[in-house]
């Protein structure tokens, strides 16, 4: 086990894990940043989407050691009291199901508002093609997405 | 915990809040909502609900929350009867106890149908609780009291709140024969009502099972046999020993767990642990296949048998026959399987998501030879169940690493684990055979076969009573692969080969796919074929609705539409998919549905239902394809095993029909005719049939 400093949702934490541990265990079983969920580990479901750097990441493929100085950002820190407009709209259209996969494609989706705040529907099915909920929220999801867009 | 979560709120409440209480309005901080204060008493009613000095009610939802919302409806049945504020009710989870709960299961779709009647009466009996307390303290008779969003009136003006009442009421006899409400009086039921776990979920907090942390607790990995048949005969863990936070590695049965202080470090374990097991010749998808090929060709046990098919197929100008198939599915609910366990010489502390928390419980009890009263099993929000986590395997496996080690357990399936280690939905084959005389279908068959999962047919379902000649057969052939209850069971593939084989006959016999469902139905409305155990009146209904809302038969163009309807769960659902051609390819666009369930409970949280059903079975007709070579699957993970897409999700238009009948399923019957619509729409746009799930493997064929 080795120890890192880390930067996460604004404060920095120290840990001690394996270096080739990935950052979502490293939130999850150390930092009790348990928003952020195991899917599959080898990102192909999204649901351990997190912000490094403010860009989207499978926190499940970035060991913990590559991380250095990054800013992390999980879902527990997007916003201070809930208030993200992703957040706001997802409220607004009751979008889980099991709930099990949203925090992740909130994430998802709040890293591609950043850049582009106005996506189209090809753009926005593109950034959450890696998101998958079997409960079938799909629909919901993109309502949300547009509706936090026309927030903007 | 309980009381953390009290004080929390009374801190937090003019801000923000905790996942639970509804009253606050989230949305904007501008609300002139009368928000209540935190209570600091609370008085027990009855077990479904408390309530606080301050009015706030707290409503336990009994049964486990899989993403079906039950943790919102039920809670909604007793506020309705308790006639309190929905703004004003906290929901927790109840406990599992079934001598103050009945059916606390998540299964069949059932949690409302079998709750409406006790739930409405426990809020019911409260409130008549409360007015007869009101009543006595102002010396009148109850019938002279009325109530209104918590609130007791009584004659000159005299009002008071629950909250002030409830003590007294809590000493008032329990009524036996309180009236419940009239549908038109209804003010919560029928109301959007949005999810009482949404700020959790949205702001990331510890409610699912596999978040679960305790004191002392160890995460456990197990590695199980690759492939089914296959038993451990040694194994070498020198390697997985020397990884910093492995702490032990137990042998239990036939599987070996590694404790660690954390799951990165469990899971390496489980990797680095050298195991060696049986050789042998274990099953594959194709001796599955010869094995129901085999079978099919024998009749298997006749389910139901009305006139005489094989005379009517001798008769006949005409025979089709046509065979279906569909593979095993893993469940991939998005939350692996996972529980928590503490065994001690005590008692059993258990945790997690679990569709069945008292069958479990009985099958712990045995497993540690414990008596039942000494296990205790706490329900988890979960992520996903469609039928897995009905099967406690996972909940057993951490009670006995739990044994062995005396440690507090934590047991984490990886996504392979939860797998190559499934209950799957079991394959089968359906072979349909109709015989045509003058125009008419006057002979229908279906020899059905499925792998390890006993009856594979619905043979009192449609369309029984429809035929004069009718004959259903089942078979089943053993496997050593798991199988077991998978969203929709049976129905999920076999609505789909029936609605596509009904389109089959109806082209021909020339006739409209709508136009020819509601004649076979006509048949058993009027003069019905043998027992009649659906209703042909609710079928009709969604088709007819279905049809009109689509424009059936009235599109032209690139849109090519699919008719399927199909009754499961109690509930009658028709569907029309919509398919058009994209540079070639058939894409589906979009999905109208029509469903009969009943008197709809909560609205926006029941169309999420109905599109996540539809969306859920075409993305696994479309795309799931699920093999075995050598007993073991290798689709052991997403990269290697499809599922849906947002940008293959199609729009979906529901409409439901306006009934005042008590509520049937909804977390499963949309499911069923999706496959069936998508297939026969596919067919218009391709002229081409799919016999075998997941389509794509023929559609790819075609580009």
């Amino acid at each position: 086990m080795q120890k890192f400093i880390l930067r996460v949702n604004g404060e920095t934490k120290e840990v001690e894990s394996h270096s080739d541990s990935p950052l979502l265990w490293v939130l999850r079983d150390h930092l009790d940043l348990v928003g952020t969920k195991y899917g599959c580990g080898i990102a192909q479901c999204g649901a351990c989407t997190v912000h490094l750097d403010g860009k989207a990441v499978r926190s499940c493929q970035v060991p913990v050691s590559a991380i250095g100085d990054s800013k992390i950002k999980t879902i527990e820190g997007l916003s201070k009291d809930a208030t993200h407009v992703l957040q706001e709209a997802w409220r607004e259209h009751d979008v889980p199901q099991c709930g099990y996969c949203q925090a992740g494609q909130i994430m998802s989706a709040a890293s591609l508002l950043e850049t582009n705040k106005r996506p189209s529907d090809e753009e926005i099915d593109t950034a959450m093609a890696g998101n998958i909920c079997r409960c079938g929220t799909y629909l919901r999801i993109k309502a949300a997405i547009k509706t936090a867009s026309s927030n903007l | 915990m309980t009381e953390l979560r009290r004080r929390s709120f009374l801190k937090i409440s003019g801000l923000t809040a905790g996942g639970f209480f509804i009253g606050f309005n989230f949305t904007g901080c501008k609300s002139s909502v009368d928000v209540k204060a935190m209570p600091t008493e609370w008085t027990d009613i009855n077990a479904f609900l408390q309530i606080g000095d301050t009015g706030i009610v707290t409503i336990f939802s009994p049964n486990p929350e899989i993403g079906q919302n039950i943790k919102t409806s039920m809670p909604m049945l007793v506020a309705e009867e308790l006639d309190v504020a929905w703004k004003d009710v906290m929901v927790k989870q109840a406990p599992l106890d079934l001598v103050k709960y009945t059916r606390q299961v998540a299964g069949g779709s059932q949690s409302i149908r079998q709750g409406w009647e006790s739930l409405r009466t426990a809020g019911a009996t409260a409130r008549q609780m409360l007015v007869n307390a009101a009543a006595k303290s102002w010396g009148v008779d109850p019938s002279l009291c009325s109530t209104n969003e918590g609130i007791v009136s009584g004659p000159d003006n005299k009002t008071i709140g629950y909250g002030e009442l409830a003590k007294l009421a809590a000493q008032e006899p329990v009524p036996t024969d309180v009236k419940l409400k009239e549908v038109k009086d209804f003010k919560i039921i029928s109301k959007d009502t949005k999810n009482v776990d949404i700020e959790g979920i949205i702001t990331g907090k510890s409610l699912f099972g596999i978040d679960t942390k305790r004191e002392g607790m160890r995460y456990a990995s197990v590695l199980r046999p690759p492939s089914f048949g296959q038993e451990l005969i040694a194994y070498d863990d020198t390697e997985a020993k020397a990884i910093v936070g492995v702490e032990r590695i137990e042998k239990f049965g036939n599987k070996i767990a590694i404790i660690a202080t954390d799951t990165w470090s469990a899971m390496k374990g489980q990797k680095a642990l050298k195991a060696t097991w049986t050789e042998g010749n274990f099953e594959s998808t194709t001796f599955h296949d010869e094995k129901m090929a085999e079978s099919l060709s024998k009749k298997g046990e006749t389910k139901r048998e009305d006139g005489d098919t094989a005379k009517a197929m001798k008769l006949a100008d005409r025979i089709i026959e046509k065979t279906y198939e569909a593979p095993f599915l893993p469940h991939s609910c998005l939350e692996p399987m996972n529980f928590f366990a503490h065994v001690t010489e005590e008692k059993a502390d258990l945790y997690g998501p679990i569709q069945t928390p008292d069958w479990t419980r009985s099958r712990v009890a045995e497993l540690l030879e414990m008596e039942k009263e000494k296990v205790f099993i706490g329900m988890s929000r979960m992520g996903g169940g469609f039928g897995r986590r009905l099967y406690g395997d996972f909940a057993l496996e951490a009670a006995e690493v739990s044994k062995i080690t005396g440690l507090p357990i934590q047991l984490v399936f990886s996504r392979e684990d939860d797998m190559t280690a499934g209950t799957y939905r079991p394959a089968s084959k359906y072979k349909f055979r109709a015989a045509i005389k003058d125009g008419q279908m006057t002979a229908y068959e279906l020899d059905g076969v499925i792998m390890n999962n006993g009856n594979s047919t619905r043979e009192q379902n449609f369309p029984a009573c429809c035929v004069e000649n009718y004959k259903v057969t089942s078979s089943n052939v053993e496997s050593n692969i798991t199988t077991g209850a998978w969203r929709a069971p049976i129905a999920n593939f076999l609505a789909c080969a029936e609605q596509s084989f009904i389109d089959e006959v109806a082209e021909a016999v020339d006739k409209d796919p709508v136009a020819f469902r509601l004649e076979l139905l006509e048949r058993a409305k009027t003069n019905p074929v043998g027992d009649l155990e659906y209703d042909p009146d609710k079928m009709i209904g969604v088709i007819k609705l279905a049809a009109e809302k689509s424009g059936w038969g009235t599109k032209v163009g690139n849109v090519h539409q699919g008719f399927s309807v199909y009754y499961s769960h109690n509930s009658y659902v028709a569907e029309v998919a919509e398919v058009a051609m994209e540079t070639g390819s058939p894409v589906v666009k979009k999905v109208y549905c029509a469903v009969d369930c009943g008197i709809v409970v909560n609205p926006i949280a029941a169309l999420n239902q109905v599109e996540g059903g539809i969306i859920d079975g075409i993305g696994h007709a479309m795309y799931s394809e699920f093999k075995f070579e050598n007993g073991r699957t290798t689709r052991t993970n997403f990269d290697k095993y499809r599922m849906i897409k947002m940008s293959e999700a199609p729009e979906v238009e529901t409409h439901f029909v306006q009934s005042e009948n008590d509520p049937t399923g909804l977390g499963e019957p949309t499911l069923p005719p999706a496959g069936g619509a998508v297939a026969n729409a596919l067919y218009q746009a391709t002229r081409q049939r799919h016999y075998r799930q997941p389509f794509i493997q023929d559609i790819s064929l075609l580009g």
